[in-house]
């Protein structure tokens, strides 16, 4: 045991909520003597005390001082602040308290799913988690990286950690940001055993570095007995990223997605970030086209003006021109906005579905030959068609078996 | 005190402060007769010839109106936050050595915090009206000297009208008033917009003050409040903060969940039907009821429908509607922010109604039952759809109850409110404080999905191949226990203190609030 007796972990102060801060002081005898201040207490004191217990019998804690302050945290919180606060004191203690998993929490990804918007949610932050999915983005980013304090990351492990077990997603795309490398292979630990869909890697700049988040994975899953696919979504933000940007998307048959970061991306070339985004046409169409190439998404950077919505639309449908295929957002209010943009509009899907109609047509009879009416039809027509039918059914705007009743 | 259990199944105390009370009997069943109550006959001789009634001051006016210990005093809650008057009324009241007020406003604010001391010493023995913030919480400790009472801005005028409540001195604060009495609130630094809350106290008080800060020449037009009513005129240096009585804009909610929340709620009147060409609703200032209006404007826009009027709560956003003839009038019964208040002043279609006019039991018919749909809060509500304003599961008594009962009789009564605060679900197997029966809950709308009363079949007809999350109660509540960590204790309470009731519409009681213990 550390010479370090008292930890501590969570927030405090009037404007928090939802969240915790916990105190503790390993102490020689006296048993455990905890003290609760909460604005649920006459609702929830007994079972917060109650969690307090069995949380000190599981690390087999016999004395300590434990003093909560609660602004009406949800048991995932005030378990994670717990164990974090513990952990200070004693970080060689590698067991750890997992809340019982969400029933709602085991479904599966895929390679191919759609990725139009993904949510980022602070990892620090827990009052936003319970309702991120109502707002169905087609992903969740718990965030450990740009959006945790560095005095926090440890204590970020465990909120994450716990709301990938707790908290219902809602169907979206589990995902998780994890730090830079090589910090972030630490976060691996916390987060690849519980049903974790994709991690998106920060400033990667090389292959290199996504074998290496690869290979961490792997033996977590050898060592977790875990079968599933965890998925890559590395993000290109640096001008050497971008020099490198096919061969990180084509590194592991796991990356699913190639995103871009313009924040870091334009800092780091040295020129100051506008919304027309002249400064980094380049560096966006090469990680389109690396994505492309690789076989994998390309992603869009967030945009930052939670107000503007019309800007948010203009900067979508740019991205969509460009090739991108999903953007981030930073504010629930985004992403149905996202979704709008991204669609294609209802001429796009008419025109396709002639197409593809010619096509199956053509197909059936053996016919080498696409024709529309008079018109010939390009391979490259009918791909772009079948794209634009694969599109408008992952938005709901077309059925999945549209063309059963064409004759 | 003898307890009862009325037809809500709560128990009620059939006498408070010394007076007999009846149990809540049912919704429209208990209709008193007899005449309705009038003030003393006066004469125009008594008054002085020349029309000026200025007196010298609050305390003279309060001499000269005859007060003594145990009288009941009135007052308006039309200057909300920004009232400095009626502090300055208690601090008179208090220097003058009178005890034993029964203070009768038609609403409380955290201002009003300053009362406290006087409750504390005597000088006010308690309060019926809402019992807001630090009010609520000293009334719940069990430390008011009497039991106090809640009533609906509606139940107000009932109480006033069948002479439940006898107002001795009516203390009525106008930002506009002339020498003879005549007053309105859309005028003047502390203009506030309608007065209609002081428009019974007006009529039916033994004796009526008006306190202004804007003294004009006679005649005050518009006079909502009529000088023929009034016996004393004071002039004060300020009524209140005018930056607390009317926000310069009022603001949307940002919070994503609560604009959920709002979109449902305009989604489901677009379903539902009830938006339609010459349909009306209401509409209040909270965060969620702003932020529907205006996703409910978008819809209207698209669709090109019209709504024939709005009952507010203006604000800027329905002063916009009218103004782009998205409706033909609003009917206003408080003004919430400038624009309301200057339209207000200067639109003929922006109309200042009372709580007689919309809400009152006693009336010939009232307009709540004519509007199409009303969108409220509530603290809680419970698996039968019973709904509470006024107390937090905690047991501690903290808001009032406003017009929230009046409008539950809307064609459509909706319930906005998220599912959980923090960590405290907000579906209870049972509301702590009966403030609405659940038959006239019609819709509860939570981020987390829809319910319909069963009651509503043709609602739920309507609603089949909407998208909306249409759930039920119960599988709404367990989604949210699961989030919380199972069901709350409930709060622990002296059943052998009541500190506070509620009573209903008519009149009746419908629910008691009991001391919080620890």
């Amino acid at each position: 045991m550390s010479k370090v007796k008292k930890g501590s972990a969570g927030k405090k102060g009037d404007r928090v909520r939802s969240d915790c801060f916990v105190e503790i002081e390993l102490t020689n005898s006296g048993g455990i003597q905890s003290t609760l201040i909460s604005k649920v207490d006459s609702m929830y004191g007994e079972s917060i005390n109650d969690l307090i217990i069995l949380m000190c019998e599981f690390f087999e804690i016999k004395n300590a001082k434990i003093h909560l302050d609660d602004y009406g945290a949800l048991p995932f919180t005030i378990a994670a602040r717990l164990e974090a606060a513990y952990k200070k004191v004693n970080p060689a203690d590698e067991r750890e308290f997992l809340p019982k998993m969400n029933k709602n929490n085991l479904y599966k990804t895929t390679r191919e799913k759609i990725r139009r918007s993904r949510l980022y949610l602070p990892g620090n932050e827990p009052k936003f988690y319970p309702n991120a999915g109502l707002h169905k983005p087609d992903g969740i980013i718990l965030d450990l990286e740009d959006s945790v304090a560095p005095s926090e990351k440890e204590s970020a492990r465990f909120l994450v950690r716990n709301a990938l077990r707790s908290v219902d997603f809602y169907g979206a795309e589990r995902m998780v940001r994890i730090n830079q490398i090589p910090l972030g292979l630490e976060d691996l630990k916390y987060i690849v055993p519980h049903n974790v869909h994709l991690i998106l890697i920060p400033k990667c700049e090389s292959a290199e570095t996504v074998l290496e988040v690869d290979e961490a994975i792997k033996n977590i899953c050898a060592e977790k007995k875990i079968k599933e696919n965890i998925f890559y979504m590395p993000i290109i933000e640096s001008a050497l990223g971008v020099e490198n940007a096919y061969r990180i998307a084509s590194a592991s048959e796991n990356v699913c997605a190639l995103a871009i970061g313009l924040e870091d991306y334009t800092a780091d070339i040295g020129v100051v970030k506008t919304n027309k985004g002249t400064e980094s046409f380049y560096a966006r169409s090469a990680v389109v086209n690396a994505a492309k190439a690789a076989g994998v998404q390309a992603i869009d950077s967030v945009f930052a003006d939670v107000e503007d919505m019309n800007a948010l639309r203009e900067s979508v449908l740019e991205a969509k021109s460009l090739g991108f295929e999903g953007k981030g957002c930073i504010h629930p209010r985004q992403i149905k906005i996202v979704h709008e943009a991204f669609a294609p509009d209802e001429a796009d899907i008419e025109k396709a579905k002639k197409i593809v109609a010619a096509f199956k047509e053509a197909k059936k009879n053996g016919s080498g030959v696409v024709a529309l009416g008079s018109k010939m039809i390009d391979a490259p027509v009918v791909k772009r068609a079948l794209h634009v039918i694969e599109r408008a059914i992952q938005n709901n705007l077309l059925k999945k078996n549209w063309h059963k009743n064409l004759k | 005190m003898k307890l009862v259990k009325n037809y809500a199944g709560r128990i009620v105390p059939t006498e408070i402060n010394g007076e007999t009370q009846i149990p809540f009997k049912g919704i429209d069943k208990y209709k008193p007769e007899g005449k309705i109550y009038g003030p003393p006959i006066r004469s125009s001789a008594d008054f002085p010839k020349d029309g000026n009634k200025v007196t010298a001051g609050l305390k003279e006016a309060l001499k000269r109106a005859g007060i003594k210990d145990g009288m009941t005093i009135s007052t308006h809650h039309h200057l909300r936050n920004g009232d400095i008057l009626t502090n300055f009324l208690f601090d008179t009241i208090s220097s003058m050595g009178i005890k034993n007020i029964r203070w009768f406003p038609s609403a409380s604010f955290p201002c009003h915090e300053h009362l406290i001391k006087y409750l504390k010493d005597g000088t006010i023995h308690h309060i019926e009206g809402s019992m807001n913030g630090p009010l609520g919480r000293f009334t719940s400790e069990g430390k008011m000297r009497g039991i106090g009472v809640l009533r609906s801005h509606g139940g107000r005028y009932q109480s006033i009208q069948d002479g439940e409540v006898h107002i001795d001195i009516a203390v009525i604060a106008a930002p506009s008033a002339d020498p003879f009495g005549n007053a309105n609130g859309v005028d003047g630094k502390s203009a506030c917009g309608g007065l209609g809350f002081a428009l019974a106290d007006s009529e039916y008080a033994d004796k009526v003050i008006i306190v202004t800060d804007n003294l004009v020449q006679f005649p005050c037009v518009p006079w909502q409040i009529q000088g023929n009513n009034v016996d004393y005129v004071v002039e004060i240096d300020s009524l209140g903060d005018p930056s607390k009585i009317v926000s310069g804009t009022t603001e949307v909610t940002k919070s994503p969940d609560r604009l959920l929340i709002a979109e449902y709620v305009a989604q489901f009147l677009e379903d539902s039907g009830i938006m339609k060409n010459g349909f009306s609703f209401q509409a209040g200032a909270g965060g969620t009821n702003l932020a529907f209006a205006l996703f409910l404007k978008e819809r209207m826009k698209k669709s090109g429908i019209k709504a024939r009027f709005i009952r507010g709560g203006s604000t800027k956003y329905l002063v916009e509607m009218l103004q782009e003839g998205l409706t033909d009038y609003i009917l206003d019964g408080q003004t919430f922010d400038l624009d309301g208040v200057n339209s207000m002043r200067n639109n003929p279609k922006h109309v200042n109604t009372t709580p007689f006019t919309s809400y009152n039991f006693h009336g010939k018919g009232n307009f709540a039952s004519i509007v199409d749909a009303a969108v409220l809060g509530a603290t809680e509500v419970d698996l039968n759809f019973n709904a509470n304003v006024v107390s937090h599961s905690d047991g501690y008594l903290l808001h009032g109850i406003g017009g929230w009962q009046n409008c539950l009789f809307s064609k459509c009564t909706i319930i906005a409110l998220p599912s959980f605060r923090d960590r405290i679900p907000v579906i209870l197997d049972e509301v702590t404080t009966l403030c609405g029966p659940g038959e006239l809950v019609d819709v509860i709308i939570t981020e987390r999905g829809i319910a319909i009363n069963p009651n509503r079949k043709d609602l739920i007809d309507a609603l089949k191949k909407s998208s909306l999350p249409i759930k039920s109660l119960k599988e709404i509540q367990r989604e949210v226990l699961e989030i919380c960590g199972g069901a709350p204790t409930k709060p622990k309470l002296d059943r052998n203190q009541i500190v506070a009731v509620v009573k209903w519409v008519d009149g009746t009681v419908i629910d008691s609030l009991f001391k919080v213990i620890g």
